[in-house]
């Protein structure tokens, strides 16, 4: 089995969010540079594939030079080869076309990726990878089994969550669920040493015309304090969660 | 040429947030000078689309299509929108709209912006504000292709009324091969689900145990509000993984959120702060939830909620 990795790099969770340029663009000084916390679900769960199965993985980044130390990352935690397409990633769908170019030329049977990133939060581009490719395609996915061509996918729905089968090729929108928090490698010293000897190829792009563009951020305004109310005189809160903030 | 949105239903019914697709609908429609038209599937009774704008229903009934299925339902959508000349479509932020909505993109060559917030801030060029960075910041989005497909955030725009005229008109759409086959579904059907409920009270690893848990239900059915938890606890094992909430969870904008000895770590924060109102109770004061919250009590959770709980069934009792 061949599976795809897709791995978006973006900030860390505790970073500072903030803009340069007019407030155009993200401000990228000082900022740690993660997996995707959606995609390494996938990633690990990928991992498991490649032991237990005898899976091959791949993984695969759209953007400049400066995500490789995340894909490198990636093959510490042992996927066995990299990929990044050369070009920023400028939305949602220029990045799902680029995948999806690579789905196609690499015959991959399984693609994860997960449900949203972090950075921009757009959720598309699994989904649209699967349209693009004309490939199964299931999002939210908090179990994965595959037995020879087809795949037994378990995802969150409201309230509750649903089963499915569906065959090979498949795409796949990757969460916690996926596998457990507690499942997640930390990179070990000879992993980070293996990852140097493994591929990372780079490919040129395909020319997209993007569908949208990042005109301004704007910061959300300040929060005004927290008003505290005293153990002892929970009426009070009750009348302020009544008359004031109207929510009950 | 009509704005399309699509109502979504649930054993028949509209969805509440479907509502506010239809709302959000209308404005944009007002915006571009034209009609809101609205596609139903399998939904029973649909005259109350009438007080939201809807001018026209499209209605697809047809047993087959009892449980969503995300291509299926993205096609039907797509024929409803060439049908019509659809330039707009819009969906909620459901975890199904959120399925659906890229492969739509796809079949409409649509440019497709998530968690927008408000009407267009202008049509021409079409820009819209959404959230971006897990709401620590705010985005303005250029949607450049002749179609475009917006995805609502919940609570944002709200439910407004409009009071309008509507036709329908049963729509047969062809149904393609989907390809996923559902085994089973496990669903409580008689609990307020995180993403529908307007109230969440939600607890942490300040309860201590899983047995503590009787009196933030009770709290929860005084509300109608639905349960949730932080990521600790539902790591723990004391909760179920569906009721955790936060970043790597699911994403809450209810109305209400009621955190009971969470701490607030920057994680959970992030997928709790579309919520309009935030209320903690915590024995710590320095806990970063006070940051976040807009009203606080400092206190032990075991004797702050059991008196909140019997306070509120007064106050309920005289409403």
């Amino acid at each position: 089995m061949k599976i795809l990795v897709c791995i978006s790099h973006v900030p860390d969770t505790t970073s500072k969010i903030n803009f340069t340029d007019d407030n155009t663009k993200f401000d990228t000084n000082g900022v740690q540079f993660i997996i995707n916390p959606n995609d390494e679900f996938g990633l690990t769960r990928s991992m498991w594939f490649k032991e237990k199965q005898g899976a091959h993985v791949t993984v695969v980044n759209v953007g400049g030079t400066e995500t490789e130390p995340t894909l490198r990352k990636a093959l510490a935690i042992g996927a066995d080869a990299a990929i990044r397409v050369n070009t920023p990633a400028i939305d949602g769908f220029s990045v799902a076309k680029q995948l999806a170019k690579v789905v196609q030329d690499g015959g991959y049977d399984l693609i994860i990726a997960g449900r949203e990133s972090l950075d921009y939060n757009g959720g598309m581009v699994p989904g649209m990878i699967a349209g693009l490719t004309n490939s199964n395609f299931v999002n939210n996915c908090i179990s994965l089994e595959v037995d020879g061509n087809t795949a037994k996918v378990t995802r969150e729905i409201d309230g509750g969550k649903e089963t499915v089968s569906a065959d090979l090729p498949l795409i796949i929108g990757g969460q916690k669920g996926i596998v457990e928090e507690s499942d997640l490698r930390i990179p070990n010293m000879r992993g980070i040493m293996m990852a140097r000897q493994k591929p990372l190829t780079v490919l040129d792009p395909i020319n997209i015309a993007p569908e949208t563009a990042s005109v301004k951020f704007e910061k959300p305004a300040a929060k005004g304090a927290v008003k505290l109310v005293s153990p002892d005189n929970l009426d009070e809160l009750i009348s302020l969660l009544h008359n004031e903030a109207k929510v009950i | 040429m009509s704005v399309l949105v699509y109502i979504e239903s649930e054993q028949g019914r509209f969805k509440k947030t479907a509502l506010e697709v239809a709302s959000y609908g209308k404005a944009i429609a007002d915006q571009l000078g034209t009609t809101v038209t609205a596609i139903t599937i399998n939904a029973m009774e649909t005259s109350e689309l009438e007080t939201y704008g809807v001018s026209k229903v499209l209605k697809v009934n047809n047993d087959s299509l009892d449980a969503f299925n995300a291509k299926i339902y993205a096609s039907i959508i797509q024929q409803a929108a060439e049908k019509e000349g659809t330039k707009v479509v819009v969906v909620s932020s459901s975890v199904n709209s959120k399925y659906l909505a890229p492969l739509l993109s796809i079949n409409l060559n649509a440019g497709y912006a998530t968690n927008v917030l408000e009407a267009p801030v202008s049509t021409s060029p079409f820009i819209v504000k959404r959230t971006a960075f897990t709401n620590k910041a705010y985005e303005m989005f250029q949607i450049n292709t002749d179609v475009k497909i917006l995805g609502v955030s919940k609570n944002s725009f709200g439910i407004k009324e409009n009071k309008t005229t509507a036709s329908i008109e049963d729509f047969t759409p062809s149904i393609p091969e989907s390809g996923i086959h559902i085994e089973s579904v496990d669903k409580a059907s008689n609990k307020v689900t995180i993403a529908d409920a307007d109230i969440v009270v939600s607890a942490g690893r300040g309860l201590k145990g899983p047995e503590n848990w009787g009196m933030i239900e009770d709290l929860a059915d005084v509300l109608g509000a639905a349960t949730a938890c932080s990521k600790p606890v539902s790591d723990l094992g004391w909760r179920p993984h569906s009721e955790h909430v936060g970043q790597t969870g699911k994403p809450v904008a209810s109305n209400l959120y009621i955190a009971i000895g969470i701490s607030g770590a920057i994680q959970h924060l992030a997928g709790i702060n579309s919520s309009k109102v935030k209320v903690v109770i915590n024995t710590d004061q320095e806990a970063p939830f006070f940051k976040a919250a807009d009203y606080g009590v400092v206190g032990d959770a075991f004797v702050v909620v059991p008196q909140l709980i019997e306070k509120l069934k007064a106050f309920k009792a005289h409403q």
